[in-house]
């Protein structure tokens, strides 16, 4: 799957505006972003929300390419999205890290010849009662992200127990209107069933824990003006693997919405320890089509 | 262990102790508060906002069907009462019941984001703080079930 096509159909649905006429009817920003894994929320934290601009009556659809480097890693994540009556988001989304530097670790230590992970990510989220706006106890969604390894050898060498794994998530997400200086704040908690090491790149389940384990995951930000959202987001990590720890994620983020069509996310990320490389910081930018 | 009745007593001296409290804080600021009426531009911005929210409505293939037939002069006046006891100036709504008024026009989620998104355009067009929108919007919100007919 290359990410060129994808990259011309986003250029073509953001210069074609009259030709795809109605865009959704929800508030502006009130689909979120592309997270990593391709379903809508933040960055590293999916949300209650579901993508695109779709409201009741209507469909709609996201593309996104998003990208972080660290110090010594860099994920490119290449995702896609639709709704249907802002009831149900299905998305597949790519990631494709590449090991820079653990490349050379693995080579001495494992004698293995890797330099890149790559995972399939299909996911699937419904609604099931509420209104981010509207609904005085928010909205509330249940999700899965079904992820598939393309390659195991690296994660089965370091611990990990199987090449592919399902999360489930439950997600709550409301905003509150001249919450914070008379600026609206959105707020997000998502509790996620999982066994995946560092998101499911270094495989699932492993020697030091093989069960599912409940992780917490949270954001918050700031609405700035309609078209800016400032804040940041927590997720909670299991740690399943002897061979290196495995630290919490958090981030710092901008998103700026200048339209429902396009959605522009910078953040600093901070991914802690990762497969024995220490304190993972870098920089997170993302893209996003609505249609 | 505690008797109940104690408990009883107990319980109901703090109720008392609460609101006297809170008659006490209010008491001490009587008058209600209207600075977002201030800011929204007295009766007259916000009439400037119905006007410019009628306009944008009419243009909105969404929802001007739901607004066919109206008296516009009365929808006019009455929104602007509304909004303006709303934000805590000297008008008082004199429409009809929302529940009562919305209950056979089946409004959808997707007819009511178009409508929310045309008041924060027609407010933007009047330049209209982002803080009083955000503040009348938070207004507004009780009203959400009764359009809806939830």
């Amino acid at each position: 799957m290359s990410k060129w096509p994808l990259v011309s159909l986003v250029a073509a649905v953001l210069a074609a505006p009259a030709v795809i006429a109605d865009i959704g009817s929800r508030i502006w920003a009130t689909g979120g972003v592309t997270s990593i894994e391709g379903s809508a929320g933040g960055g590293l934290v999916p949300w209650a929300l579901l993508g695109s601009y779709a409201s009741d009556e209507e469909w709609g659809g996201t593309l996104a390419i998003s990208r972080a480097v660290t110090d010594d890693y860099s994920l490119s994540v290449i995702g896609a999205g639709l709704n249907w009556n802002n009831r149900i988001e299905v998305t597949v989304a790519q990631q494709t890290l590449d090991l820079d530097s653990l490349v050379f670790t693995l080579k001495d230590g494992f004698g293995l010849e890797q330099d890149e992970l790559r995972q399939d990510i299909f996911g699937a989220k419904v609604r099931l009662t509420g209104d981010v706006l509207y609904s005085p106890w928010g909205q509330w969604s249940a999700g899965l992200q079904h992820k598939r390894l393309r390659n195991f050898t690296v994660p089965e060498a370091i611990g990990a127990r199987d090449d592919s794994g399902t999360d489930v998530y439950f997600s709550g997400s409301k905003l509150f209107f001249a919450a914070l200086m008379d600026r609206n704040l959105l707020v997000n908690l998502t509790a996620r069933g999982t066994r995946a090491n560092q998101g499911g790149l270094l495989g699932f389940g492993g020697d030091r824990n093989n069960r599912y384990e409940w992780m917490m995951e949270g954001s918050a930000g700031l609405f700035l003006d309609r078209q800016c959202l400032v804040g940041a987001e927590y997720r909670q990590k299991p740690d399943n693997l002897g061979f290196a720890a495995e630290n919490d994620w958090w981030d710092l983020f901008v998103a700026w919405v200048p339209d429902r069509r396009l959605a522009i996310t910078a953040a600093l990320v901070n991914l802690g320890d990762v497969a024995t490389l220490e304190d993972q910081q870098g920089l997170y930018l993302s893209f996003q089509g609505s249609f | 262990m505690m008797h109940p009745f104690e408990f009883k007593i107990m319980t109901t001296g703090l109720i008392m102790t609460v609101a006297l409290f809170l008659a006490g804080c209010q008491a001490l600021n009587p008058k209600p508060d209207t600075s977002l009426y201030q800011q929204l531009g007295e009766r007259k911005g916000i009439a400037d906002v119905v006007e410019d929210l009628l306009y944008l409505i009419v243009e909105d293939k969404r929802i001007n069907q739901q607004f066919k037939g109206m008296d516009v002069v009365q929808f006019h006046r009455n929104l602007t009462d509304q909004l303006c006891e709303l934000s805590g100036g000297p008008c008082t709504y004199t429409g009809r019941d929302m529940r009562e008024l919305h209950a056979a026009m089946a409004i959808t989620d997707t007819q009511l984001n178009a409508l929310a998104e045309n008041l924060i355009l027609a407010m933007e067009d009047n330049d209209i703080p982002i803080s009083a929108q955000n503040r009348l919007i938070k207004q507004l919100l009780p009203l959400y079930p009764d359009i809806r007919n939830l």
